[in-house]
């Protein structure tokens, strides 16, 4: 049994409870959400902090609903909540097929939206599904509330724009017509983190592109939006050609890694392979032809 | 995915001696009421944390314990100079090497024990460990290989008087010259550096330990996580100087050992000594890092194959040059005279002219180990490089891999056969399992299949593997360990009612004994399984023996079991002829009861002859109450199980991601004593070959870094990368062995990764692979794809 270093415990009923816990207890403090990164970094004594803050009864957290042309998600809603929404499906289907690639059920059953997203793992893929999504992130203080992109969202490998004394409490996607999304990951092994994983979103106009996007997760220093794929994508028509022209530019803009989970160049043929296929997934949804 | 199939009717079908039978010991392992090491409590207990090196090769100039001593849950810290103070720093490993328990004056490997804490609960132990002050000094150290032997390699071993270099020993057997002579006028010649990477046992339950020593008697009892408390107990005499009478080892539950738990860990002795010291229990357990970065690897082999072979496809020979990676200390657990345990046997099941095998076994700064991970002693190496070497020569030949080897079998009237590395093989009937795998696999339509998805520029390998292995060592005039003779004890007595009580001095790990042996028992006593107790793992109360590992339990105590249950059954034949009137040839024995010949109403049960044998009345002349036996068996020769397994993979060839579509596994142990047990045990070795072959790699950074530290690092494999196991059996009885069994526990880890890799290979096939090195990734893949594959060591 692996022992984390003493903690402190407090358990927070509301985000303003929690807030004002985390404003007290300053920066030596961290909520704890599903606690399947934390935990296992504070048992292996690569995080020490001095409090946790148990968020896992505010109860105010858990949803995903339909609102002002958006899709909300509370930041405590779980991989599992994510993985069973019909909402989610119906509206971006990206959602579950990464869940269907994430971890292990216990871990889905217990790990968390915003959980995922504040750990700012490169490799984690909710990060890249929300970057895919254009998704932005609602942060919370005892002053208010402000609102950030995903890319400012993630500030550097396990670092976000959340500050000492905030908290994450709502991920709002826009509602866009005509579209769908898909999601491509390589992993090792079952329940590994991705070797490289791609999402994709398209929003059509008839029978051309209005609007593309791609996220990578596990190729560079966070998960990565490419913009310049979108430029190829918006207006074009699709084809064979023009996915392996976007693939080519998501490999080009990415700066894996070698590592155990594979060299530098494979991740990057991965990019490029990945992101063809997520964006061919996600037309064939978008166009109703998925088979 | 493995089959599901229901649970065989355990109604009148239940049988009495050999058959499918509910394990007996998954009752309380299935409702969590198992007692496992970590699951010991006693009074006054106290918990031991290892403080391990951040370095793989550094010398230690100081160590600051005060401040852990202070902690006020802290009762002692413990250094290696407190326990070379007592001779205590040292200790031999399995193969007459020693090892440090605590360093004194170097570390030799990243995660070597330094310095314990005991404290009163395992939390304050931990956090102690970060009090401690460690001066380090920084030396190179020695993580490749194949520089080991450098001139200018830095010595490791400089506690060795006179130590010079990094060598261990060097080791050939086999003809060189006669070798050379068939390879000089050969047609054909392949020749293929293949690699064993090193991997882990990774057993669920890690090793740990609870030490008692009692104040006043002496006594200590050890529950241990041990595959062998008997070698045990006597290497605790011999290191610790205690005397043996007053040494208990117990091994209660244990949660998978696959070799993990052959060796004594530094652990065990701390423990050992904590408790001596303080006069309390203390327990140790390993977390997990710590397992997978400390304790006994596996492999490590890097193999030069040579295979010599006729343009017809007859092989004629077989050379390899291995350079064998120990780490820091040589710990490998085989028998004395066997440093590199049965690799010999890498001529496999085949009919050659020569063979000859040079190795070199070297010191490097990395955990030591070398025993386990159901290797059989090396056999899994030895069976790799056949396999793989094999494969390679079908290749060069443009030769169907099935056919090859089914041109090159040992014939059935060649056994017992002698190999030309002077094994002798007891039985064997290789085509019908060759044939049998084949004709499961549909294997003529699987080529054809494979043949169209070429054309179609899509990947399907198709990977065969022909295993022969030698298991249950072993003849004590050949085979001990540390000087201890590898045969094995059995104890039996059948009570007054007619149940009965079986000593053995193997122990499980998961493989069933509980249930097999109770079995054995059974089918020589009629007697039936359920009233029979099967008590093992506590040095007090079994007949010594060695243990567990190598798959040597049924070949070894297995037979022991039968023969001291044929010992009982001949002392109850004499008991009822007493009760029957007639004489002991007059009898017939009918499972479970001896009648007269010729008039079966005139009969007695085993019970009936039970009760007689504790009860009142006179017994036959010379013959002493009770109803018991023990006897020592001593093998005459190893067993040689074999199986033909073939593996289907298809490959993405855009992503290089591998799916193992399907596996069959047919495999001989001669007799079956449990076949949904011996399926159980290929299930879980057939799990074990696809992650070796395509994920398991204890990797290091060039400082020595250990870099699969954690279960999401050394990859093991799950359910979603094993297909639906399709396997089957055949039979042939070992001639020597008194129940015709021979060994299953490893036969599937030794015979299921050559098989992945040569699918893998094969569907490779036309990008002009002849090879690629495990683990295979699907980044190693795809690197070989582009011509680009790199050995992993």
């Amino acid at each position: 049994m692996q022992v984390p270093a003493p903690f402190e415990y407090e358990r927070a009923t509301s985000v303003e409870h929690a807030i004002s816990l985390r404003e007290r207890l300053g920066e030596e403090a961290r909520f704890i959400a599903g606690g399947h990164s934390l935990l296992p970094m504070m048992k292996l004594r690569l995080a020490n902090p001095e409090y946790l803050i148990d968020i896992n009864d505010c109860e105010e957290l858990f949803y995903i609903r339909e609102e002002a042309g958006e899709i909300r998600i509370g930041a405590m809603t779980r991989h599992r909540e994510l993985l069973d929404s019909d909402l989610l499906q119906q509206h971006f289907p990206i959602f579950r097929d990464a869940e269907e690639v994430i971890a292990d059920p216990v871990v889905r059953n217990r790990g968390t939206l915003g959980g995922s997203l504040c750990q700012a793992d490169p490799s984690e893929d909710l990060s890249a599904v929300c970057t895919t999504l254009d998704a932005s992130c609602v942060i919370k203080s005892t002053s208010g509330e402000r609102v950030v992109s995903m890319h400012d969202f993630h500030v550097g490998p396990y670092e976000t724009a959340v500050g000492d004394a905030e908290m994450l409490t709502e991920i709002r996607i826009p509602l866009k017509p005509n579209g769908s999304s898909a999601y491509e990951k390589v992993e090792r092994r079952a329940g590994d983190w991705a070797v490289v994983s791609a999402g994709a979103a398209v929003w059509m106009d008839g029978g051309t592109i209005a609007e593309g996007r791609v996220g990578l997760a596990a190729v560079g220093a966070n998960t990565t939006g490419i913009g310049p794929v979108s430029d190829v994508l918006r207006g074009a028509t699709p084809s064979e050609e023009l996915y392996q022209q976007a693939g080519d530019i998501a490999a080009a803009n990415c700066s894996p890694q070698t590592d155990q989970r594979g060299s530098a160049e494979y991740k990057t043929h991965l990019a490029m392979e990945l992101t063809k296929r997520a964006l061919r997934r996600s037309v064939a949804r978008a166009t109703g032809q998925e088979a | 995915m493995t089959t599901t199939e229901p649970a065989p009717e355990e109604t009148e079908e239940r049988p009495i001696g050999f058959g499918n039978l509910l394990r007996k010991e998954d009752p309380r392992l299935i409702r969590g009421m198992g007692n496992f090491v970590d699951d010991i409590q006693l009074p006054g207990m106290l918990h031991l944390a290892i403080l391990r090196s951040p370095m793989a090769h550094a010398k230690i100039n100081s160590i600051d314990k005060s401040a852990a001593e202070a902690h006020p849950k802290v009762v002692a810290v413990i250094t290696g100079e407190d326990l070379a103070a007592q001779g205590l720093a040292w200790m031999p490993t399995l193969s007459n090497d020693v090892q440090a328990v605590l360093a004194t004056d170097k570390v030799r490997f990243q995660h070597q024990e330094v310095a314990f804490v005991v404290a009163e609960d395992r939390y304050s132990a931990r956090d102690a460990l970060e009090l401690i002050e460690v001066d380090y000094e920084w030396v190179d150290p020695v993580i490749d290989v194949r520089k080991a032997m450098d001139a200018d390699s830095p010595v490791i071993r400089d506690d060795l008087e006179g130590k010079a270099d990094n060598h261990i020993f060097d080791w050939e057997t086999g003809d060189e010259a006669a070798t050379q002579a068939v390879f000089d006028s050969a047609d054909v010649v392949v020749k293929e550096e293949i690699i064993y990477p090193r991997v882990h046992p990774a057993p669920m339950e890690t090793c740990g330990c609870v030490a008692d020593v009692e104040r006043v008697s002496g006594q200590l009892t050890l529950w241990s996580t041990t595959q062998a408390p008997h070698a045990h107990r006597t290497v605790y005499a011999l290191v610790a100087g205690l005397p043996e009478h007053k040494i208990r080892v117990i091994a209660p539950d244990i949660g998978g050992g696959f070799g993990n738990k052959v060796p004594i860990y530094p652990g065990y002795v701390c423990a050992i000594v904590a408790s001596l010291v303080i006069g309390k229990p203390v327990k140790w357990m390993e977390d997990r890092t710590e397992n997978l970065v400390s304790t006994g690897f596996a492999r490590d082999y890097v193999m030069e194959g040579e295979i010599a072979a006729t343009k017809e496809g007859k092989i004629l020979a077989i050379r390899t040059n291995v350079l064998a990676d120990h780490g820091a200390f040589n710990g490998v657990a085989a028998p004395t005279k066997y440093p590199a345990g049965f690799f010999g046997v890498f001529t496999g099941s085949y009919d050659l002219e020569a063979a000859y095998c040079k190795m070199q076994a070297v010191y490097t700064n990395k955990a030591p180990g070398g025993v386990a991970y159901a290797c059989s002693f090396r056999i899994t190496e030895a069976v790799y490089l056949v396999e793989r070497i094999v494969d390679c020569l079908a290749y060069e030949l443009g030769m169907d891999s099935a056919e090859l080897r089914l041109k090159n079998f040992i014939q059935p009237d060649q056994f017992p056969y002698e190999s030309k590395t002077g094994w002798v093989y007891d039985s064997g009937d290789y085509e019908p399992a060759m044939r049998k795998a084949m004709e499961m696999a549909g294997y003529d339509e699987l080529r054809r299949e494979q043949a169209e998805k070429r054309e179609k520029g899509e990947l399907m390998g198709i990977g065969i593997s022909f295993f022969t292995e030698a298991v249950g060592a072993g003849p004590r005039k050949d085979m001990d360990i540390l000087g201890l003779g590898m045969a094995d004890g059995c104890e039996l007595r059948i009570h007054p009612t007619g149940k009965a009580v079986v000593r053995l001095s193997v122990k499980t790990q998961g493989q069933g004994h509980e249930t097999t042996f109770a079995q054995i028992v059974a089918e020589e006593i009629g007697i039936p399984p359920e009233d029979i107790e099967v008590i093992h793992g506590d040095t007090d109360n079994t007949p010594f023996g060695l243990g567990t590992y190598g798959s040597r339990s049924t070949p070894v105590s297995g037979a022991a079991a039968a023969l001291v249950t044929r010992k009982v059954r001949d002392k109850a034949q004499i008991i009822a002829s007493g009760m029957l009137e007639v004489s002991v040839a007059d009898l017939e024995w009918n499972k479970g009861s001896f009648s007269v010949k010729g008039d079966p109403s005139k009969s007695v049960t085993i019970q009936d002859i039970a009760m007689k044998a504790h009860g009142a009345g006179d017994l036959p002349d010379g013959i002493e109450g009770g109803l018991e036996a023990q006897i020592c068996y001593n093998p005459e020769n190893l067993t040689y199980p074999f199986g033909a397994y073939i593996c289907v993979v298809d490959i993405d060839p855009g992503t290089a991601v591998v799916k193992v579509r399907r596996f069959i596994a047919v495999d001989d142990c001669g007799t079956q004593i449990n076949p949904m047990i011996i399926e159980g045990q290929v299930h879980g070795g057939l799990a074990d070959g696809v992650g070796m072959a395509m994920m398991e790699m204890i990797a290091f950074d060039e400082d020595g870094n250990c870099l699969g530290g954690s279960l999401m690092d050394y990859l093991i494999p799950t359910a979603l990368e094993t297909p639906d196991w399709e396997t089957g059996h055949t039979v042939t009885p070992s001639p020597h062995h008194p129940i015709g069994a021979k060994g299953i526990g490893e036969s599937a880890t030794v015979g299921s990764p050559p098989a992945v890799v040569n699918a893998i290979v094969d569907a490779l096939k036309p990008y002009g692979i002849r090879h690629a090195d495990m683990p295979l990734t699907p980044s190693r893949v795809w690197e070989t794809m582009q011509g680009n594959h790199t050995p992993p060591i």
